[in-house]
């Protein structure tokens, strides 16, 4: 037996609601998928920064990044929920599934956000608390309330949001921003046109039926393709700035490059797709090519920075 | 003010729920701890 207050929910006016969202439903709301590349390039960042940390230090800096885009990942299906139930890559979203109401969503993802940042600014440094908070609000705020649904800009100058977990795992180590976490910002921020429009290629359907402007749906498939091909090809080129700055090896650069050449290989298969291609495989490729390119990029920084300890600890001359 | 009785499902994922936040609860405390003891630890040794 429970008592309740007779307060009207969303949807429900007049009945009383009592939820039956499980620990798992709130956990979908994190978008744990996203979540595992963000904590993922956040602790490439924190590696590769000089200096050491703690290592449960190091630790809670992650998790607090994670949680911090996991509460923006909320946020986002708060405000989104009205197209997500049209979409069909997101109908099934805790939200639109009618799983959790929009403001425990809200309140889910304010709750986090406060405590991602708070504990980061406590048991790290401020810089990296200020970063991360930063990052929330480009997500929510600027890309989610503002440019997803006014420009086909959106996801370029919204890839920021993505963009920042290295930089905070930088700074969670040396307190500050240098050239290197920028370039390490400017990998993802220069990847995400290329990956989010071929996504939007063969989900132009969707976008189109919610009003949302991704680029194929306003300025046509054959602009789209060209972009993807230039950013493809900027993306390739930041990828192997880390051996041209000289804080990576030329084994590197030599992976980057040929990692690079395979990213505009496939942007240019996209290019000559047929204008109303169907099927839309060559973008479905490059959609699946560009999530492995990062993985394949910051786990190279990674094995890189590895050897070359390994090699100094051994007194080697690189 | 009334009283509605939960059904098995209701039960069943608040009790799900609860336990995941006992869970994060204890999951901070344990954090909290080990935090000050790192940071705080080497500042009281001496």
């Amino acid at each position: 037996m429970t008592l309740i207050d007779n307060h009207e929910a969303v949807g429900m006016e007049g009945a009383p609601r009592l939820s039956e969202a499980s620990a798992r439903d709130y956990f979908e709301l994190l978008k744990p998928r996203v979540m595992s590349l963000v904590v993922f390039t956040a602790f490439a960042g924190l590696v590769l920064a000089p200096g050491s940390i703690n290592p449960f230090i190091g630790f809670i800096a992650i998790l607090c990044i994670a949680i911090g885009a996991g509460a923006s990942g909320a946020l986002n299906m708060w405000y989104d929920a009205d197209i997500d139930a049209v979409m069909s890559r997101t109908a099934k979203r805790p939200i639109p599934a009618g799983k959790i109401l929009p403001q425990e969503a809200l309140g889910f993802g304010l709750t986090l956000s406060a405590f991602s940042v708070i504990i980061l600014g406590l048991a790290v440094n401020w810089l990296a608390a200020g970063l991360l908070a930063f990052t929330i609000f480009f997500y929510v705020v600027i890309y989610t309330m503002w440019l997803k649904r006014s420009t086909p800009q959106n996801i370029v100058i919204g890839g920021a949001a993505g963009a920042f977990p290295p930089m905070i795992g930088w700074a969670c180590v040396t307190g500050g921003v240098s050239v290197e976490s920028i370039v390490l910002f400017l990998i993802i921020f220069l990847w995400t046109p290329a990956h989010f429009w071929a996504l939007a290629l063969f989900k132009m359907g969707d976008y189109g039926a919610v009003g949302v402007p991704m680029m194929p749906n306003v300025c046509g498939e054959a602009t789209t393709k060209r972009q993807i091909v230039v950013y493809a090809l900027l993306t390739a080129l930041s990828g192997i700035c880390p051996t041209l700055l000289g804080f990576a090896s030329l084994g590197y650069g030599a992976f980057a490059t040929v990692l690079g050449l395979g990213f505009v290989w496939y942007s240019l298969a996209v290019l000559r797709m047929p204008e109303g291609d169907k099927r839309m495989l060559p973008a479905k490729k490059l959609f699946a090519f560009s999530i492995a390119y990062l993985f394949a990029i910051f786990s190279a920084l990674l094995v890189d920075y590895v050897i070359a300890q390994v090699w100094l600890n051994a007194g080697g001359i690189i | 003010m009334e009283t509605v009785k939960l059904s098995e499902t209701q039960k069943k994922s608040r009790r799900g729920r609860n336990i995941a936040l006992g869970l994060v609860l204890a999951g901070l405390v344990a954090l909290f701890y080990v935090v000050t003891l790192i940071k705080f630890g080497g500042g009281m040794a001496h």
